[in-house]
């Protein structure tokens, strides 16, 4: 099966999956043994169109700061090329582009950072997103005269730089260093996560770092200490 | 308006290991027993089978299996005079989402503490006087129990989980390999200890050159197929290197569900609630009981489930706040240090040292959630204080446990390009290169460390939240300084070619960067009630039929995790309560 059939049978399989039918009081062991859905793996799929990132400068400009952050060298392929901008747009699609998980009843008050030595939001990753690729643009416009997407590479890295130092602000609506570390994890977790969910296309991360992905048992070679296993690696999407 | 349900014999609040425990003991006496859980009904083969499991975005940075940030926060402050903040993000409150609680998610480290660590106060008085346990600052209290009162609970507790790892000390006789410093034990472990992996071979070989004493940390991920003494069948550990914030696939890691639900749930004398959050305790009007737990559904009902006997075994948080927001016991004042609810708030004091080897193979994706060898030779108090500025100390370890890619991916040498081809570079050269030594220190109470309620923010229920106040201790940030210097000395004699120390102590402490996951106290347990909210059974000194059961009972923290303290202290106050209280309902002990 190819990458994108799989991704689309694993869709299928969790759409098709019957709902158990749990009671909220339980007596006895529950004897309906089928993977409850809401825990299969929710795959990446891929209909050919964004579901965020739809305005084209903004793709442009998340293609251009990913393939800074994991160019394309001998060491494999650039994180857009391994899917990393499909990925983001996945996952800001969903419950974390949502900031699902967060707590963010209001107010934000003056002294969070500070005390949380960590700046805190209240506004959703996809709500960022919106705010700093807006903001990084115009001050490509303002201080070069040209889209983020269009510098040469020398000049795109030195404003990467300066937002991951603190020397480049973007504004004051956006947190320039927090917005810098979340494009670097974001890109990261593209990279590096399975590639169900749309990025590390034939599993560029792991193969570059040595690690052998979703294989689940190593007592074969537990023994084997110090030793380079030459594991190729094993993803979630079935091979065949 | 409140419905009520049938009165049972016995409530439980939270079926994690604690629940799950004392569930299974007070079923078998006899009890008619209903736990209320706020998760969802969450199992291995329903949920985290191994086509599911190896899944680091998922499990590890999204934390699917925890409860979110949304549903279950605090607010923090470090000193008295701050406004407390909410904490939003993930960050050292990892409570478990389902059934089964962080019992599900966790590493699986399965230690005993050491008998000092019960009796810190009369201990540190005894070697070293006064001055040393009360320095203006800290708060010491002992436990009400010790070591050898625990250890026929700490060894029932192994024997469920099959804890895999070798004795040190077995009635009073060392053995010669294990750890020398472990209190004394009955017996050995009920299965061996796990393999022997590079990084662990390193650390051993220099500890040893050292003339330090390393040995692998006990785990509850099983090392050989088991069956414990409920007849219920482990399976192997396959070293996956999915663990911490992972189900297990395998059946290897001990939980609630591996180890208990499949005899607990086939009980008819017990019954589950899931999706039913318990917000706050009903009392009666005399004051000096409680007559049940009120919850909320899932549909947002207000239910109310009456019973002779109520048991918090919630999250060390969630049992502070149910007993603050229902006005049981006094809470405490750090002006004055009375008051018994939300006192004694610990955490742990973590330094460390990063390390980078050239042209070894460390494999760092071959592992176990618990497993590591450690050295106690510079924990509790197995090594002269008199000269030094603390008490106290920590387990020094390295870990095997995995070695997820994302996670990763900040483990670079010092001064490295965190992205363009260097970062990729560096990473391809060092993600097999990688190990690090980890303190997980002691940490003591303070006067002014503590939870009450938040005046600003509240839940989804409208519950105020928990605040905590809280800062490391003088005694603890000099112990921290003092055990990252011994684990740089370690890290240079396992030969790396950089070393990073680290101390999360030389800055204040925070709950938005985990350093550790231990949070610690707020109930505490004591035999002198004017400073401990439960006695040594964890019976609420106020209302004998409520036991608040966890690590909300902890008056002082440790160099060791605490879920094996958590079950060994949960059997415990079961047993008393099914021999005893029930025959004769009252109080326990005196005071």
């Amino acid at each position: 099966m190819n990458r994108r059939g799989a991704l689309f049978s694993l869709g299928a399989m969790a759409a098709a999956a019957a709902t158990p039918v749990r009671a909220l009081e339980m007596k006895g062991y529950p004897t309906d043994m089928s993977m409850d859905p809401a825990f299969l793996p929710r795959p990446a799929i891929h209909g050919g169109s964004f579901q965020v990132l739809t305005a084209d400068i903004d793709r442009r400009t998340v293609t251009a700061v990913f393939d800074r952050l994991i160019p394309a060298d001998d060491l494999g392929a650039s994180a857009s090329e391994a899917g990393c901008v499909e990925f983001l747009d996945m996952q800001l699609a969903g419950p974390f582009g949502e900031g699902a998980s967060l707590y963010r009843k209001g107010p934000k008050l003056p002294n969070e950072d500070e005390l949380a030595q960590t700046p805190q939001f209240i506004e959703t990753p996809r709500e960022r997103y919106a705010t700093g690729l807006a903001a990084l643009e115009a001050f490509a416009q303002k201080t070069e005269g040209a889209s983020f997407a269009d510098l040469p590479e020398p000049r795109q890295d030195a404003i990467l730089k300066g937002m991951e130092d603190g020397t480049v602000d973007l504004g004051p609506d956006v947190n320039t260093k927090a917005f810098f570390e979340l494009m670097l994890i974001n890109v990261r977790e593209g990279y590096f996560s399975d590639p169900i969910y749309g990025g590390n296309k034939d599993m560029v991360g792991w193969k570059m770092i040595g690690f052998p992905g979703a294989r689940y048992d190593y007592r074969l070679y537990a023994d084997r200490t110090g030793e380079d296993l030459g594991l190729e690696p094993v993803s979630l999407i079935p091979r065949d | 308006m409140t419905t009520k349900r049938q009165k049972a014999d016995v409530v439980i609040v939270g079926l994690g290991w604690s629940g799950a425990l004392m569930a299974e003991e007070l079923t078998r006496a006899g009890l008619n027993v209903v736990a209320i859980d706020r998760g969802a009904w969450t199992d291995t083969s329903t949920h985290t089978p191994p086509s599911v499991d190896p899944d680091e975005l998922r499990w590890s940075q999204r934390k699917e299996l925890l409860s979110p940030p949304r549903d279950n926060t605090a607010t923090f402050r470090n000193t008295l005079d701050q406004t407390a903040i909410p904490t939003r993000n993930w960050g050292v409150f990892e409570l478990g989402g389902g059934v089964g609680g962080a019992g599900f998610h966790w590493a699986g480290m399965g230690w005993r503490f050491s008998p000092w660590d019960f009796e810190v106060r009369k201990q540190t008085i005894e070697r070293y006087g006064l001055a040393k346990a009360e320095d203006g600052e800290l708060q010491l209290q002992d436990w009400g129990v010790t070591y050898d009162e625990l250890e026929p609970f700490y060894d029932r507790w192994e024997r469920i989980a099959g804890v895999s790892g070798r004795a040190g000390v077995i009635k009073g006789e060392k053995t010669g390999v294990g750890n020398p410093f472990e209190g004394s034990r009955s017996r050995d472990y009920p299965t061996p200890a796990l393999k022997t992996l590079r990084a662990m071979e390193l650390f051993n070989d220099a500890t040893n050159r050292m003339g330090l004493n390393p040995f692998t940390i006990p785990t509850a991920n099983l090392s050989e197929p088991y069956v414990n003494p409920l007849g219920v069948s482990m399976g192997a550990c396959s070293y996956c290197g999915f663990c911490l914030y992972f189900g297990c696939g395998n059946f290897s890691k001990s939980s609630p569900q591996a180890c208990i639900f499949p005899v607990l749930m086939r009980r008819p004398n017990f019954t589950v609630l899931t999706k039913s959050c318990v917000t706050r305790l009903t009392k009666a009007n005399d004051g000096k009981t409680v007559t049940g737990a009120v919850y909320v559904d899932e549909q947002g009902n207000e239910v109310e489930q009456p019973a002779d006997i109520v048991i918090l075994t919630a999250f060390m948080m969630d049992n502070t706040r149910i007993l603050l927001h229902s006005g049981i016991s006094k809470p405490y004042d750090p002006r004055d240090q009375t008051g018994v609810v939300g006192r004694n708030f610990t955490f742990q004091t973590v330094s460390g040292t990063d390390m980078w080897f050239e042209d070894d193979n460390i494999n760092p994706f071959i592992g176990a959630g618990a497993l590591g060898s450690q050295i106690d030779d510079y924990n509790g108090d197995n090594f002269d204080h008199s000269d030094l500025d603390f008490i106290g100390g920590a387990g020094i370890l390295t870990l095997s446990r995995d070695g997820l890619p994302i996670a990763k991916a900040n483990a670079l040498p010092p001064g490295t390009q965190r992205w363009g081809s260097e970062f990729k570079k560096s990473y391809a050269k060092y993600y097999r290169n990688y190990a690090t030594i980890f303190n997980q220190g002691c940490s003591m109470p303070t006067k002014t460390g503590y939870m009450d309620l938040d005046p600003n923010f509240k839940d989804k229920f409208g519950v105020p939240l928990l605040r905590l106040t809280y800062d490391y201790a003088q005694s603890d940030r000099n112990m921290a300084k003092f055990t990252m210097d011994r684990s740089l000395e370690i890290a240079r004699e396992m030969g790396a070619s950089h070393v990073n120390g680290f101390n999360f102590a030389d800055k204040p402490f925070t709950t938005a960067i985990v350093a550790s996951d231990h949070v610690i106290g707020g109930v505490p347990m004591g035999a002198d009630r004017p400073t401990s909210a439960v006695n040594p059974y964890l019976q609420s000194w106020d209302c004998h039929n409520l036991f608040v059961v966890g690590a909300s009972a902890f008056p002082t923290n440790a160099g060791y995790n605490p879920t094996g303290t958590v079950g060994a202290l949960a059997i415990r106050t079961a047993r008393a309560i099914a021999d005893t209280y029930v025959k004769n309902p009252g109080a326990l002990v005196e005071g």
